[in-house]
């Protein structure tokens, strides 16, 4: 955890971000030094994604209604694709509620969801980088005074460098464009 | 070694301090309200910039971290348009007056600056609370004459900014009306619904929670305009008269 955050500091000063060793592309999501923590208590940055294209799209755990239709997105997007395919795509999701989504909490929603190990991940990062992050995945969200979070809902697809390359803010229902173009993304290499 | 270095030569150049002035905060009629109905919210204390970030204070920032330099940006923290009228990575010109406030900088960088100084963007919040204000009262947002100030600002087209400096709001804070539009720290939280004139029906599959957000005060224009503005942009994004100042918390 520490070892990542300071692995954040030194991005942000430096300026010089990599991925395996390979400079990231300018317009790289992963070049954000975000600190998150999954929900077995790892810590990981952004840029340790790279590699494998990634869904990635914000939630809180709380949340009644929208949230759980996002999972249930993500995974149908998931299942529309091909098998040789499928074992290629990770899947992250960040919480905007950093309060109440401890890694705890992520565990027990990953249990209750009936998540698959081999792709996902659900994760928190602390309140200014829960900002930051929303920021470069263009999603608008406001927490309300009861407790709640107002969020606008955006799945987000980042090729293996970190570059947003699709999204959709189709909920509930598979679109059809967006699975095109995660395939795409997971067939070039 | 050398980020060492680098790391310490950050820390002494931070060493400098801009002006900011208290601001009480409490209890306060947002255009935004709390509980996206009604409700008012409160607003901690907190300091803010006196006056907007000017490009000298912005120069001096990106001459001590190449990476904010207009080059040298990755794209992703800020567009093409980053800086585009000074007259190269660490050099004015004659486009950009030292005491004019910095524009065209995006969210990234602004914050960027700010958490170099110790500080960070104000919230929309705070800065409502702070720009509510005028040279005598801490609420001028009734008065007519206020609103027909702001908005006959906002009608003048294309002209050339103004130095730093204007008259100082009981907070001692200044320019944060008339000069230019400001970045906030949670700017992406200030969601409208393209259409929120039926607020009994939200949008819940777009937005989760109370649904889209819901504007009290809606003859108070000028105000709304600041909003729409804001919840237009990207992070990256970065406008002709868009600039910032830096808030802390605490008294």
């Amino acid at each position: 955890m520490f070892r990542h955050a300071m692995f954040g500091v030194l991005l942000a000063f430096c300026g010089t971000a990599t991925v395996f060793g390979a400079e990231l592309p300018g317009d790289s999501i992963y070049r954000l030094p975000v600190a998150l923590v999954d929900q077995d208590g790892r810590g990981f940055s952004l840029a340790d994604r790279g590699g494998k294209p990634q869904l990635v799209s914000m939630f809180y755990t709380s949340c009644q209604y929208v949230c759980p239709l996002i999972v249930e997105t993500m995974k149908k997007t998931q299942r529309a694709l091909p098998d040789a395919d499928r074992a290629k795509l990770q899947v992250l999701l960040v919480s905007f509620d950093p309060t109440r989504d401890t890694p705890q909490r992520l565990h027990e929603v990953y249990a209750e969801r009936h998540l698959d190990k081999s792709s996902w991940t659900l994760a928190r990062t602390e309140t200014p980088s829960v900002r930051k992050l929303a920021a470069v995945l263009d999603i608008q969200y406001r927490a309300l005074a009861n407790g709640e979070v107002n969020h606008s809902t955006a799945l987000v697809l980042l090729d293996a460098q970190g570059r947003i390359v699709a999204r959709t803010d189709k909920l509930g229902e598979i679109d059809p464009d967006f699975v095109a173009a995660v395939q795409s993304a997971l067939r070039t290499r | 070694m050398k980020n060492a270095a680098l790391l310490l030569a950050v820390a002494t150049f931070s060493a400098h301090a801009a002006d900011y002035v208290a601001v009480h905060g409490g209890t306060f009629a947002s255009v935004l309200p709390a509980d996206d109905k009604a409700a008012d919210v409160n607003i901690a204390p907190y300091r803010l910039r006196s006056e907007p970030v000017t490009n000298a204070e912005f120069l001096a920032f990106v001459t001590a971290h190449p990476q904010w330099r207009r080059t040298q940006t990755a794209r992703v923290f800020a567009e093409q348009r980053y800086l585009a009228h000074w007259s190269d990575d660490v050099t004015l010109g004659s486009n950009a007056a030292p005491d004019q406030p910095v524009v065209q900088v995006s969210w990234f960088a602004a914050q960027a600056f700010c958490e170099n100084e110790g500080a960070r963007l104000p919230t929309w919040n705070e800065w409502e609370f702070a720009a509510a204000a005028d040279a005598t009262r801490g609420d001028a947002r009734k008065d007519p004459a206020w609103r027909e100030a702001m908005l006959a600002w906002y009608a003048r087209p294309n002209q050339t900014l103004a130095n730093i400096g204007g008259v100082p709001n009981v907070y001692g804070a200044r320019d944060l009306q008339g000069l230019i539009w400001e970045w906030v720290d949670d700017f992406n939280a200030l969601l409208v619904a393209s259409d929120s004139r039926d607020q009994n029906d939200p949008d819940r599959l777009k937005f989760c929670g109370a649904g889209a957000l819901n504007l009290r005060d809606r003859e108070n224009y000028a105000v709304l305009m600041r909003v729409a503005m804001l919840s237009s942009l990207k992070a990256a994004d970065t406008t002709a008269n868009l600039g910032f100042r830096c808030a802390k918390p605490g008294n």
